[in-house]
């Protein structure tokens, strides 16, 4: 179609008066555009939530997810992610990026739900970040075994369902090889679970106590079926798997997939006698965030206690948001494995970052272990 | 021929010589000094190759460990030689599977040939991620073909098909099998069938024929399905990451976690660097017979 030259010099004139509006000093209110771009982690929020949130501010959500924080630090270590709002886990990464000055202090003026915090939790999150000045804890959880113990009990009658030796002891990983082990793969959890398993520190970095680690690895590599992280959850909730290694969430949301396909299988979560790895999920906004002011908002917005409870019903991950417990459906806050007891604690650890040449050790390792050469 | 002007023949040339400087050499550079600086904690996360001195001077700090760390631990080049020859086997079966595939097509009735050609472009309609997921769906331990081996009672337990080099194989064959018989295709439509009834009259059977007259010169044809194949085979992460099991340390692989796990952009970089210059030779070598075989026509 040819257009007709009155009409096209018209439309010439329209874009270039949208050009001079566009040009022209905004008011401040309308400086940042009505979006809030954030950055989380697969199957991680009540969608639920957001919807609401667009519908009392105003402000679009672009939700976006990542399903390792490889691929989250990746992305902003290149710089200009266009994110508004990143969850980044406590340790290494949320530490790390802000060594690297990739997050901005939040303005606690903004965040006035900040009081509804459990202080004791954000007081554990201080070790990452010191004065609690980048982030809030979005979520937390521990990192242990996702078991179908009817599969195991068949194949291992004697293995010990509450112990790391059930995946670590090659006299039972073999056997229960038979029903399908998976193995997280993310290094950053697996080699402080397996230096406390083997009651070394977790944040060592000697040569020999990673040599160990690798001899453990190793003596189960032949009887791990695959690799995988986010499939995790797929995998147990449909049987292809009857171990693995898993965020307690994860194996959680696994046993409530399983249980509403009706297939028979039974899955359910087991932080180990010998101690299970801590770690909190953090709200965080990087430094080059493009709507800090919507950003503030958002996080203010998770932090009320109705919408905490959502979330936990959503995903079994608990919160740090103690006035969400009335709102929280009875059977999750009674699971000792999404809200552990005060004695829990005394079992679970947390770790450090560690220097780059103790990494590249370790991920030299890893990649050894994954390819069982 | 006639004489044309330089200035219109040199912009004809400038144009792909443009693109390729933009689009290949400009990023090359970067990702090659990237190479050679030196990890940091920082955005981004490594430290500058040029700085000014505090007596005012350019200082350039070339870091060439990257390049001695690849030659020294056996591991990077275990999976270089792995990931040469996943990919050189995938680029056989394809050619044996699409050279029959190119032959028939360009052998049937023209009317049917556009038919046939859509058929071979048609997976291509959809999504690549999506067909590989497919695959997963077939594969898996409680998938389409385990549930009917199972159920025909030929297996008692489902076989281990996903996550083994055979179904990264599978993968790369799959996806990869057009661009084999394309290249294929156009070049044996070429051929004129008089050659192989002069063949014939000369006494030749249709099998030395083929050998004498055909393949020879669907030579450039081969090589360049070859290469289509290869080529982008070698530097492959999602089907190994997909498909291909824990051991299937490809150099794809080795690169991102160098890249994402370590955040080591320099021997990520170096790792490309490496990888493009051990692909550049063979594709020049590739290049050079294909010239020879253009000639010998």
């Amino acid at each position: 179609m040819t257009m007709h030259a009155p009409a096209l010099r018209r439309l010439l004139l329209g874009a270039i008066a949208a050009f001079a509006v566009a040009c022209m000093p905004a008011a401040p209110a309308a400086a940042q555009s009505q979006t809030v771009n954030v950055y989380n982690w697969n199957d991680y929020i009540d969608p639920e939530v957001l919807e609401r949130f667009t519908r009392e501010t105003g402000i679009a959500v672009r939700y976006d997810v990542f399903d390792s924080l490889e691929t989250l630090e990746a992305k902003l270590l290149a710089g200009r992610s266009g994110y508004d709002i990143v969850v980044p886990t406590n340790e290494p990464s949320f530490s790390r990026l802000i060594a690297a000055g990739a997050l901005q202090p939040l303005d606690r003026a903004k965040i006035p739900n900040w009081g509804n915090l459990d202080a004791t939790l954000m007081q554990r999150l201080d070790a990452s970040d010191q004065g609690n000045r980048h982030g809030v804890i979005y979520l937390w959880g521990t990192i242990g075994l996702g078991i179908n113990a009817a599969r195991i009990r068949e194949v291992a009658p004697d293995a010990p369902l509450d112990s790391w030796d059930l995946l670590f002891k090659p006299e039972h990983a073999s056997r229960i090889a038979r029903c399908g082990i998976v193995m997280m793969d993310s290094q950053i959890d697996v080699l402080p679970t397996v230096l406390r398993y083997l009651g070394i520190d977790p944040n060592s970095t000697a040569e020999a106590d990673l040599r160990r680690v690798e001899q453990t690895l190793m003596a189960i590599r032949p009887h791990i079926r695959t690799f995988s992280t986010g499939g995790a959850i797929e995998l147990l909730a449909t049987g292809q798997a009857c171990l693995a290694f898993a965020y307690s969430g994860d194996a959680i949301q696994a046993a409530d997939r399983a249980k509403e396909a009706g297939q028979g299988v039974e899955v359910r979560y087991v932080a180990p006698k010998e101690g299970a790895q801590l770690w909190f999920d953090v709200l965080a906004i990087p430094r080059d965030a493009p709507n800090r002011d919507n950003a503030h908002r958002l996080i203010n917005f998770l932090l009320q206690p109705e919408v905490m409870a959502a979330i936990t019903n959503e995903v079994h991950y608990p919160n740090a948001v103690p006035a969400s417990k009335p709102g929280i459906d009875p059977d999750i806050l009674a699971d000792r494995n999404v809200y552990p007891a005060e004695e829990d604690f005394a079992r679970f650890f947390t770790v450090r970052a560690v220097p780059q040449a103790a990494e590249r050790a370790r991920s030299r390792m890893w990649a050894r272990f994954k390819a069982g050469r | 021929m006639r004489w044309r002007a330089p200035s219109s023949r040199a912009l004809v040339l400038a144009l792909p010589f443009l693109w390729l400087g933009l689009f290949f050499l400009a990023p090359f550079l970067i990702v090659a000094k990237i190479a050679v600086s030196e990890a940091a904690l920082g955005i981004p996360p490594y430290a500058p190759v040029a700085r000014w001195t505090d007596q005012g001077a350019l200082a350039l700090v070339l870091n060439l460990e990257n390049f001695t760390l690849l030659i020294e631990d056996s591991f990077y080049l275990d999976a270089y030689l792995r990931s040469v020859r996943v990919a050189g086997i995938s680029a056989l079966i394809c050619l044996l599977l699409g050279y029959p595939m190119a032959y028939a097509i360009a052998r049937a009735p023209e009317a049917r040939r556009n038919v046939l050609l859509l058929l071979v472009i048609l997976p291509f309609w959809t999504s690549f991620l999506l067909r590989i997921m497919a695959w997963i769906g077939l594969l898996a331990d409680n998938g389409v073909i385990n549930n009917i081996l199972l159920a025909l009672g030929i297996v008692s337990e489902p076989v281990r098909l996903l996550y083994t080099d055979a179904a990264l194989y599978l993968g790369i064959v799959y996806c990869y099998l057009p661009f084999m018989v394309l290249p294929l295709y156009a070049n044996l439509v070429k051929l004129d069938p008089v050659l192989l009834e002069a063949a014939s009259d000369l006494g030749a059977r249709p099998w030395r024929a083929f050998l004498a007259v055909t393949l020879p010169l669907s030579l450039p044809g081969i090589l360049a399905g070859t290469m289509l194949v290869f080529i982008p085979a070698v530097g492959e992460f999602v089907i190994p990451e997909l498909l291909g099991g824990p051991d299937a340390q490809l150099i794809g692989r080795v690169l991102w976690t160098e890249f994402f796990t370590n955040r080591d952009w320099p021997m990520a970089s170096a790792l490309a660097v490496v990888l493009l210059l051990l692909l550049v030779l063979p594709i020049a070598w590739f290049q050079h017979l294909q010239g020879r075989a253009t000639e010998g026509r």
